[in-house]
């Protein structure tokens, strides 16, 4: 019996392949299966990122590559850093981020909660809630701006529906005060079904009989919520605030559909703002040095939050 | 005690939460039927103000999506009549077609790099993670973190380096350059979902066919692959996704030959302003696929979305 | 013999590679717009006599310097033949990108005498002043403004504007009475809708709103410089002169434009202009013939007026491009085939014909041009008065500082007219100094 297998196998297995790795120890076999991948990354994301500190140090030009350059040793870092428009950016990213993962969170959660009543259709309705996630960024982004015009489009008017306001009397995207909502309006639309899917997972691993036992020990649903429903999906929701908060510090392609980081600056995030420092103004070290702050600064803030993540787990 | 489990929520909750979801749902879906509606709206119509939600359905949007168009005078027409039913909508408009437009060509880009980059960057995943999963690699945990921790850069920030590599090494605006970066992008993802699905195979069977005398590569083959089939088949579609769908570097390391859909859709442009129906038109096309594949990964969305983190 | 036999062989053989290699598939990159369906309808003529296919890459406006400037500065072979916004000619010429043509011209017989003096000053020379060319002169354009003639004609406005101006109701003649007239319009009922003065640039992203305020900055004394110090700007940039032409832009916007209109370039003003919404529009003549041509807004119905004089000065925003060969290209030879014919004399009064604004002196001075369309006298007056912004190899950095400066303060009103144009300088200077400029 056995023997019939690997004569099969033998068979199916060309030659010069078999004779290859049949010799080959775990360990070798192991190194030959990682190494690719290690390589492909190691060239294309170490490489590129000791290239770019190198650059954060001098006063290259991409776009003029006959120029001399020069090493200006900090003066990029330190241009950067005490750059008053460069913090408004900041700002306004502090902003979207902070506001889209409250409301994602808040919708998502509720959202999550309402879905575990298990009512009846409601695989049909989570799967119409989580197309938007799945969809291009930059052409859904591009089509909400049609959405957004006051005269011809459809937000102006199901608000208006809604509050009895005049359609043509605002403009999500014209004005300085909309705009950094119009952005997170439509962050949240995409973007709410993740932090929803997540919570409905952490909501499920949460056995029947702790339920069960609170409700033996005549527990009140809320106090029911806040002690066993809360606490053991805080974990899920964590995680989920992680993924959003580091897709949203790096968030581009939406946004520059949107609005293109106007009007003024109100919606100009760091990667639009580092988009035009090295793309259109071409100040390739500037940029790279931009970028370097960046990199730093959200591998930071991941770090610190792991770790918490880490010991919310642990309880 | 009633009829149903202390845990089981009331029928009149159950219905409360159902009708919320519901609103939800139709709420969120309205800009996706809007941009589906626009597609088939005439130009004028797009455009009416206020929005109109009944019109009179038309192709206009699809036939300009797919050809350039020239103005022509009345003696032209008169002397080349249309033939074509998209011929007569284009003539109505007092233009003619001169040719297809870019719109095929930046499809099949993205048909191209995304088919290209999932493959190969499913192949590397599957076998990195297959050794992660299997073997000691020496500072395991670091090299998983550390393939992670390539997704947390602004895609920007990276492009500056790759945009200056690419330049050098004649790879800007090329298939190859394009499948390679999106590759390098996925393998993260892959290796990390992999890892999950492959771990999830119980060592029994693998010690079943190594006593049976298999080589540890035929064992990988014969017997690991084929358990792992459904995971390599939905971390696929996720890479697929991810690639058809990417804009920043799309935008900034292609041009003509090898520019993608998504930064080439928001530029369709007609003779006076942006073209809604066709844009429309063309977003649904692109949209399409992704929403078919939403629908059937529906089971292994979460697992996607979280690389692997979340399981259930 | 046999030798003899095979010679001839031989050169038909290298004769059908030569020919082979010359019929070239040539690429031209250009905006998206009207002009450019009009060139494709040209180039036939150039297709069929050298034998050369044409492919065209054209790029919305929103988009266009940015994706060509990437294709430029990664050294793509996209683009045989580009045809470059004016202000990118100090960047094509300094980095490269572009091909020195004064050779070329010179073996030709093509002279850029020929041409109308503003658009080789503005889409040929680098540096500015100097003979050597990187381009030939391809569409004239300039900022003008179009004006719907049959409301102006309206016996009851009229006769209600002479009563609260004490004027006729007409084109104007200076900045502060376009002003005027826009807020005569603006909010009127015409025919049953509201309607609003005047749709102007106000675009965030790329170069709108710029290409619209230096229409009131020129005339109000801003300037780029001065003769003697090409790149001072304290004074000049920022004089208490410039600020007020800076808060005329932002009193026009507050004022006089239709709900929404924060962020309009070329084809937000052209919509909102031919779907009836305003009485102006600003913009750039290249879309006059399709204004004339429009079924609710042309045959009569509309009329053009040059950019209207300031206080300092009476001047208006050049546009328009030159053609230049792309030195990435493969086919360089065919590109400038492609040059050579676009360059004669009946190519470009075709290209005239079918909307395309051509510079030479032949055309735009032939006794019928002037009263060939209705815009065409305009377009002679406003070509006579135009000004560009920096054509220097950093304008892409120049442009993104006045972009952002003069839109938060017109559009999104944040500090002084003064304050905009102090902060402009400073970005200015920091550009310069690190050219090694200043």
């Amino acid at each position: 019996m056995s023997q019939s297998v690997i004569a099969r196998a033998a068979e199916a297995t060309p030659p010069g392949v078999a004779r290859r790795f049949r010799g080959l120890s775990d360990r070798a076999i192991a190194w030959i299966f990682v190494a690719p991948t290690i390589f492909l990354l190691l060239a294309v994301n170490i490489f590129p990122l000791i290239w770019t500190i190198r650059l954060s140090f001098t006063n290259f030009r991409a776009n003029r590559p006959n120029a001399e350059v020069e090493w200006i040793g900090l003066r990029n870092y330190d241009r950067i850093l005490t750059d008053s428009d460069i913090w408004e950016t900041m700002q306004a990213t502090a902003h979207f981020l902070c506001w889209t993962i409250v409301l994602q969170v808040l919708i998502g959660f509720s959202l999550a909660w309402l879905i575990n009543r298990k009512f009846k259709g409601n695989d049909l309705w989570t799967t119409i809630i989580v197309l938007p996630m799945m969809l291009s960024p930059a052409v859904v982004g591009n089509f909400w701006t049609f959405l957004y015009q006051p005269q011809i489009g459809l937000f102006n008017y199901v608000v208006a529906f809604f509050t009895g306001a005049d359609p043509t009397s605002f403009s999500m995207i014209g004005s300085v005060s909309l705009a950094p909502w119009a952005i997170i309006i439509v962050d949240t639309w995409m973007w709410t079904p993740f932090v929803m899917l997540i919570c409905l997972a952490g909501l499920r691993s949460i056995p029947d009989s702790i339920y069960e036992a609170a409700e033996c020990d005549r527990a009140s649903k809320w106090r029911q919520f806040w002690t066993i429903t809360l606490p053991m999906t805080l974990p899920f929701l964590m995680l989920a605030v992680l993924f959003r908060g580091i897709e949203n510090f790096k968030m581009f392609d939406l946004v520059v559909q949107l609005t293109g980081g106007g009007p003024g600056n109100t919606t100009t995030l760091t990667s639009i703002d580092l988009k035009r420092e090295a793309f259109e103004k071409w100040r390739t070290g500037y940029a790279s040095a931009y970028a370097i702050i960046l990199f730093v600064t959200v591998f930071g803030l991941a770090s610190i939050y792991v770790k918490a993540l880490n010991k919310v787990k642990e309880r | 005690m009633s009829g149903y489990s202390i845990t089981e929520p009331s029928p009149r909750q159950k219905w409360v939460a159902g009708a919320l979801v519901a609103l939800y749902a139709i709420i969120t879906i309205l800009p996706l039927v809007w941009i589906i509606a626009t597609g088939f709206k005439s130009s004028a119509d797009a455009i009416a103000y206020p929005p109109k939600v009944v019109f009179a359905p038309s192709l206009e949007g699809y036939v300009n999506l797919f050809t350039t168009q020239t103005r022509q005078t009345a003696e032209y027409f008169a002397a080349n009549p249309p033939e074509t039913w998209y011929e007569r909508i284009v003539q109505s408009k007092g233009l003619t077609i001169a040719g297809p437009s870019r719109f095929g060509e930046r499809f099949m880009n993205s048909v191209i790099i995304g088919f290209g980059s999932t493959f190969l960057s499913v192949f590397l995943g599957t076998l990195a993670a297959y050794a992660f999963s299997r073997f000691k690699v020496p500072l395991k945990d670091d090299l998983m973190f550390f393939i992670l921790s390539t997704r947390m850069m602004p895609p920007i920030a990276v492009a500056i380096p790759i945009f200056l590599m690419f330049r050098s090494l004649g790879l800007s605006d090329t298939h190859a350059g394009m499948i390679l970066l999106y590759t390098a992008v996925n393998l993260s993802l892959s290796v990390w979902l992999l890892k999950g699905f492959i771990d999830e195979i119980p060592h029994e069977y693998e010690e079943a066919a190594l006593i049976d005398g298999y080589t540890r590569f035929q064992a990988f083959t014969k017997v690991v692959l084929p358990q792992a089939a459904t995971g390599i088949a939905s971390t696929a579609i996720f890479c697929l996704i991810f690639a058809w769908n990417e804009y920043a570097f799309a935008v900034l390391l292609t041009s003509g030959t090898a520019q993608t859909a998504p930064p080439f859709i928001p530029t369709i442009i007609g003779n006076a302003g942006q073209d809604w129906p066709a844009v429309a038109a063309g977003a649904t096309l692109f949209l399409l696929p992704v929403m078919v594949f939403t629908i059937l990964l529906r089971k292994h969305l979460l697992r996607g979305i979280t690389f692997g983190a979340v399981r259930k | 013999m046999t030798i003899r036999y095979t010679a001839p062989a031989v050169a038909t053989a290298l004769l059908a590679v030569a020919g082979a290699a010359q019929a070239d598939d040539l690429t031209l990159c250009w905006a998206a717009w009207d002009p450019a369906n009009a060139l494709i309808e040209l180039s036939k003529d150039f297709e069929e006599k050298s034998g050369h296919s044409m492919s065209f890459e054209f790029v919305p406006w929103p988009n266009f310097a940015d994706r060509m400037l990437n294709e430029l500065n990664s050294g793509g072979q996209l683009c045989d033949l580009m045809i470059g916004d004016s202000q990118w000619i100090g960047l094509g010429a300094e980095a490269g990108h572009y091909v020195k043509l004064n050779d070329f011209f010179d073996a030709n017989g093509i002279t850029m005498d020929d041409f109308i003096p503003a658009t080789v000053t503005g889409y040929s020379e680098w540096p500015k002043g100097t003979p050597n060319y990187w381009a030939l002169p391809a569409f004239g354009d300039v900022v003008g403004w179009t004006y719907r003639k049959d409301w102006f004609e309206r016996p009851e406005l009229q006769a209600e504007f002479q009563e609260k101006y004490g004027r006729e109701l007409k084109a104007p003649e200076t900045l502060d009475e376009l002003k005027d007239i826009a807020e005569f319009f603006q909010n009127r009922d015409i025919d049953g809708t509201t309607v609003y003065g005047a749709a102007i640039y106000t675009e965030r992203g790329s170069e709108g709103i710029t290409m619209g305020v230096t229409n009131a900055l020129y005339n109000y004394g801003f300037s780029y410089g001065t003769p003697e110090e090409p790149y001072k700007l304290e004074g000049v940039v920022n004089s208490p002169e410039a600020a007020k032409g800076l808060e005329y832009y932002k009193a026009l916007y507050d004022c006089c434009t239709p709900p929404g209109s924060s962020d309009w370039y070329m084809s937000e003003d052209i919509d909102a202009y031919k779907s009836g919404q305003v009485a102006l529009q600003m913009n750039f003549a290249f879309i006059w013939p399709g204004v004339e041509a429009d079924p609710n807004v042309g045959g009569g119905k509309s009329g053009y007026f040059p950019n209207p004089a300031g206080p300092d000065g009476h001047f208006a925003q050049l546009g328009g491009q030159g053609i230049s060969v792309v030195s990435y290209s493969d086919s360089q030879d065919a590109a400038l085939e492609y040059i050579k014919w676009f360059a004669q004399p009946e190519v470009q009064s075709k290209w005239w014909e079918l909307g395309g604004y051509s510079a030479l002196k032949a055309v735009v001075e032939d006794p019928g041009f002037a009263t060939s369309q209705p815009y065409a006298q305009t377009f002679l007056d406003s070509m006579a008065i135009v000004k560009d912004f920096w054509a220097e190899p950093s304008y892409a950095s120049l442009l993104l500082s006045m972009q952002d400066r003069v839109h938060s303060y017109v559009v999104a009103g944040e500090g002084t007219a003064q304050e905009a144009l102090d902060k402009l300088v400073e970005d200015w200077t920091e550009v310069f100094e690190d050219e090694g400029k200043m």
